[in-house]
């Protein structure tokens, strides 16, 4: 009997090495975990049941269904694509394919990862499995649901302002968002595309670090990415000496923050200085006024000009009109939902005449300006620490009728997306019994960094990440 | 900040999306709201700073001009809703009915 709630992606590789198990039967194992609780989470769009796959000899595999899969359907979690059946594999799932990793299914998703909720799909949202009565999280919510409820041993997300952290945060998982460039984007639904990056989701910083060995480095296509400057390492140190860890000053100052969430944080904070890491106060002053209203524009920006491409001639449904263009402009109406909606006429709107300098001009140059200032805090410490997300998950239907309450989930994670950094989410306790997350940003290429922080302080926290409710 | 209703619709004609009446009216609503917080970014003074596109500092990247396999055209027609030989079908685009 495979414990799937347990299981780390670690342990499956050794049992797979010991051949204990098969690749097929640890797929068989997930799927019938699916389908004894998954009609309560609804992690999954679809599940992948091909015999084929599960006889490559890896650890199965969740990935989000912004990842272009050859042969199964990938909808981004809008109706736009629905029926869509990609030719190709993504790079991301090429990889873990050809690592021998069968894909077990593809987790539901805020349509084109827009939201902080993940109830923005098209198909219905996904439930928190520490409560179903909550939000996972978003836009990763069904990746960060399925490792949590032990329906995957680890998945892949996409990040462009926090989610792959924030879900992760809200469900008690461990998520890693990589420098920007590490992972390649060739055959992800683009949704803003100076922002996207794909990284993984699992129990554990070592499992984490695993499946990003196993995806990263330069890919011949997507030119924006880049070869790691060095190997990726597995954490094995449980000491934080000679450690420098920044708070910025702001987190203390900032509104929304559930007291909960802000007594984990500090309570971490003590632990990593317990461990032997210098804590020490920085100042990100714009970061924190300007970078959500910064984001809010250029991602919308970057989604006008990337969801053109739904237009009904080359794939997925179209509406049939008398003309090209009514054909064009009713079946954009009907495949997007609210959320696509709302941010292409935003991004339309601040890149047309008159309004581009005010609005996407100036933005961009209040991202150098973020870029800097994190920049100058990463000179003096080797991580940034904050909550992850400000409060814990909330109730179904909270934010779903306010843009802007749902824009501030998202407050913590998105200055350092729009910095490039990469940033890695671990679970620091418990508030209201819900999981709290302590967001660790590295410096450029600080994965290593963030790992050994990471596993350090995951060691010593001592997290379940099996939500209360379906420990037996 | 105030965005009305013609704007919105305006807009929604550039980004090629015909917004349904209550929709345009929810919109005008919801972007003004999303303006208004988003604008604070023209408070700062920003003389002089360069803009940022790209969050990393990567030079061009050359590939060798060499040709490949292009997507059998099976495959390339395999997703869409309407094609004629080796062609996508489209409605007409021009012509005495098709609008401006």
């Amino acid at each position: 009997m495979i414990d799937t709630l347990r299981l780390t992606a670690e342990q499956a590789l050794g049992m797979l090495e010991r051949r204990e198990v098969s690749s097929a039967e640890l797929h068989r194992a997930y799927l019938e975990a699916a389908a004894a609780r998954d009609g309560e989470i609804h992690a999954y769009l679809r599940l992948v049941e091909d015999g084929e796959d599960g006889e490559g000899g890896g650890v199965p595999i969740a990935l989000k269904d912004v990842i272009s899969t050859k042969g199964v359907e990938t909808t981004a979690g809008s109706r736009i694509l629905a029926g869509y059946v990609p030719v190709f594999d993504a790079t991301v799932a090429a990889r873990c394919r050809a690592a021998g990793m069968p894909v077990i299914g593809k987790t539901n998703t805020d349509e084109f990862a827009m939201g902080s909720s993940t109830e923005n799909s098209a198909y219905g949202p996904s439930h928190n499995p520490w409560d179903p009565a909550r939000v996972p999280g978003g836009s990763g919510g069904g990746t960060a649901a399925a490792v949590s409820a032990g329906l995957a041993p680890w998945g892949l997300g996409s990040d462009t302002g926090g989610s792959i952290k924030q879900p992760s945060a809200l469900c008690g998982n461990v998520g890693l968002r990589p420098t920007y460039g590490t992972v390649s984007r060739f055959g992800i639904v683009a949704f803003a595309s100076s922002l996207d990056q794909i990284g993984p989701v699992a129990k554990t910083v070592r499992d984490v670090a695993l499946l990003y060995s196993i995806i990263a480095g330069r890919d011949a296509n997507d030119s924006t990415t880049v070869q790691l400057p060095e190997p990726v390492r597995l954490p094995e140190d449980e000491r934080l000496d000679g450690l420098r860890i920044g708070i910025p000053k702001q987190v203390w100052e900032l509104a929304g923050i559930e007291h909960g969430v802000r007594a984990s944080f500090e309570a971490a904070v003590d632990l990593a200085r317990g461990l032997g890491a210098e804590v020490g106060e920085c100042d990100l002053p714009l970061s924190f006024a300007y970078g959500m209203a910064c984001y809010y524009l250029i991602a919308p920006a970057e989604a006008s000009s990337n969801l053109a491409r739904y237009d009904g001639v080359r794939y997925g449904p179209r509406v049939e009109a008398a003309t090209y263009r009514e054909m064009v402009e009713r079946t954009r109406d009907e495949g997007f939902g609210d959320e696509p909606k709302r941010r292409i006429m935003l991004g339309t709107y601040a890149l047309s005449a008159g309004y581009y300098d005010a609005f996407y001009g100036q933005a961009q140059k209040v991202r150098t300006l973020l870029i800097r200032e994190h920049r100058d805090a990463l000179e003096r410490f080797h991580v940034l620490a904050t909550p992850t997300s400000p409060t814990v998950a909330f109730p179904l239907g909270d934010k779903a009728s306010d843009p802007l309450a749902m824009y501030a989930c998202d407050l913590l994670t998105i200055p350092s997306c729009l910095a490039g950094l990469p940033g890695l989410n671990v679970p620091s306790g418990l508030s209201q019994g819900l999981p709290v997350g302590l967001q660790l940003i590295g410096r450029q290429f600080g994965e290593n960094t963030l790992f050994r922080t990471g596993h350090a302080l995951e060691r010593a926290l001592g997290f379940d990440t099996v939500p209360a409710r379906l420990r037996t | 900040m105030a965005i009305d209703r013609d704007t919105v619709l305006r807009v929604a004609r550039l980004a090629r999306l015909e917004l349904r009446d209550d929709e345009a009216d929810r919109l005008t609503g919801e972007l003004g709201a999303i303006l208004d917080a988003v604008s604070k970014v023209a408070e700062l003074d920003l003389a002089g700073v360069p803009p940022t596109s790209h969050p990393l500092d990567v030079v061009n990247v050359w590939a060798d001009d060499e040709p490949h396999a292009p997507l059998p055209l099976d495959e390339a027609f395999a997703n869409a809703p309407s094609r004629e030989g080796d062609l996508f079908r489209v409605p007409p685009t021009a012509g005495p009915e098709v609008s401006a």
